[in-house]
């Protein structure tokens, strides 16, 4: 048993930082297509962290709908934004957007 | 500090996070992600703070709250997506009037 | 604002600091409302407790999300539409193939979700927005809603799942009880009934917030 909580911990710990990074990266990162892809990484890590805190009905609407259906809209937002998905940058005048 | 505690604490991290990055980036795409992550945050608090039980089952309401406020928050997505579109299209860019480009 | 930068930093370490001490001055151990939830189960109508407090105990929240859900749509339409997103090519075979092997599957899912619901995790809005990634992968591939589908058709079923869940929670008025107060015997029938209806409009409603415009919009812009 000792080492099954060692293992959860560790996985817990692993989890809560890589929650934290992505959530920084998805700000921070400069390439908008970037941030979108790692808010729906975002997403889906955070399903996980509803499985180990013994929510599986949240981990099934957030993989639904907070990663899938928000990333779905996210991305249609910026190609009418008229963000390329290659650089994360403006196609028409290739200018960056912060 | 339990299990439970540590998400709580991430949860606390993320809004935070969230939060900041909602004050300092002009791009309103990216104050969309930003209020998501504060919510998420808010989320973990909740379910983690429900699963103090120990080994007992955990509470459901706020399992409930949560999944209300998963549904609200695309609902709430969406339009602000919508709404920075027709932004753009006014005045060329996705920033909020009065803010400088870079 | 870059001088300002640190003392924004600052602040919000200091909220951090004081969100962290008000969560770990919490009490360890709490039951919360798990108890009571449990002590009524058996007038829900179902066994899960997470669908008990969703479509029983706390009915008023999901029939009001459901209307939050109606209204960002009526609040994109509102704004004239937005433009189609124009993909960066066109659909290739895989999405194709894909598309017609996958959307059968989920609406099967879809259903699946809406039943084990009862008595599982799942329920109307995982099964919902099972639907919705349904509608959101038939829009990649560039279907539309058939012009005859798009008028009413397409509105009556945005509106169902509201509209359902406001007949069936206003049924027990007449009986004396109150709005949403389900006679035990038949909740378990009617939580169905609602969770129906409710998936199907969750599902078209996100597949409809996916699209962007009203569809009977003659010029969008």
């Amino acid at each position: 048993m000792e080492g099954m909580t060692w293992l959860g911990w560790s996985f817990d710990a692993f989890v809560g930082a890589g929650l934290l990074w992505l959530a920084w990266r998805a700000l921070a990162s400069p390439d908008l297509f970037k941030a979108v892809v790692l808010f729906v990484a975002f997403g889906l890590l955070l399903a996980l962290a509803w499985v180990r805190l013994e929510a599986p009905d949240v981990a099934l609407a957030e993989a639904a709908i907070g990663a899938g259906l928000t990333g779905a809209l996210l991305i249609a937002a910026l190609t009418r934004l008229g963000i390329s998905m290659a650089s994360g940058r403006h196609r028409n005048n290739n200018k960056e957007e912060l | 500090m339990s299990v439970p505690f540590l998400y709580a604490l991430v949860g606390i991290g993320l809004f935070c996070l969230g939060f900041h990055g909602l004050i300092v980036y002009d791009h309103l795409l990216r104050k969309i992600l930003a209020i998501n992550i504060m919510g998420s945050g808010v989320f973990l608090v909740l379910v983690a703070l429900a699963k103090r039980g120990g080994e007992a089952a955990p509470d459901p309401v706020p399992h409930a709250m949560v999944i209300t406020g998963i549904v609200v928050a695309v609902s709430a997505t969406a339009l602000a997506l919508g709404l920075m579109l027709k932004v753009q299209a006014a005045t060329g860019h996705a920033v909020l009037p009065g803010k400088s480009r870079d | 604002m870059a001088g300002y930068a640190w003392l924004l930093r600052l602040l919000l370490l200091l909220l951090a600091v004081g969100l962290g001490y008000a969560v770990l001055s919490l009490p360890d151990q709490a039951q919360g409302l798990q108890p009571d939830v449990l002590g009524k189960m058996d007038q829900s109508g179902v066994t899960h407790p997470v669908t008990a407090v969703l479509l029983n105990f706390r009915g008023y929240d999901t029939l009001l999300e459901m209307a939050v859900l109606l209204l960002a749509l009526l609040g994109i339409w509102s704004l004239g539409g937005l433009p189609e997103a124009r993909p960066e090519s066109e659909p290739g075979p895989v999405l194709g193939t894909l598309t017609q092997v996958l959307v059968p599957v989920l609406i099967v899912v879809a259903g699946y979700l809406l039943w084990t619901g009862a008595h599982a995790p799942g329920g109307a809005f995982q099964a919902g927005a099972v639907l919705g990634a349904a509608g959101v992968l038939l829009q990649l591939t560039g279907w539309r809603l058939p012009r005859r589908a798009a008028g009413h058709p397409l509105r009556i079923t945005l509106v169902a799942g509201v509209a359902v869940f406001l007949i069936v929670a206003a049924l027990p008025l007449p009986g004396g009880r109150q709005l949403l107060e389900y006679d035990p015997n038949y909740a378990g029938v009617l939580i169905l009934v609602v969770e129906a209806f409710a998936t199907v409009s969750i599902g078209v409603t996100l597949a409809a917030l996916f699209f962007g415009a009203d569809p009977t919009d003659k010029a969008p812009k």
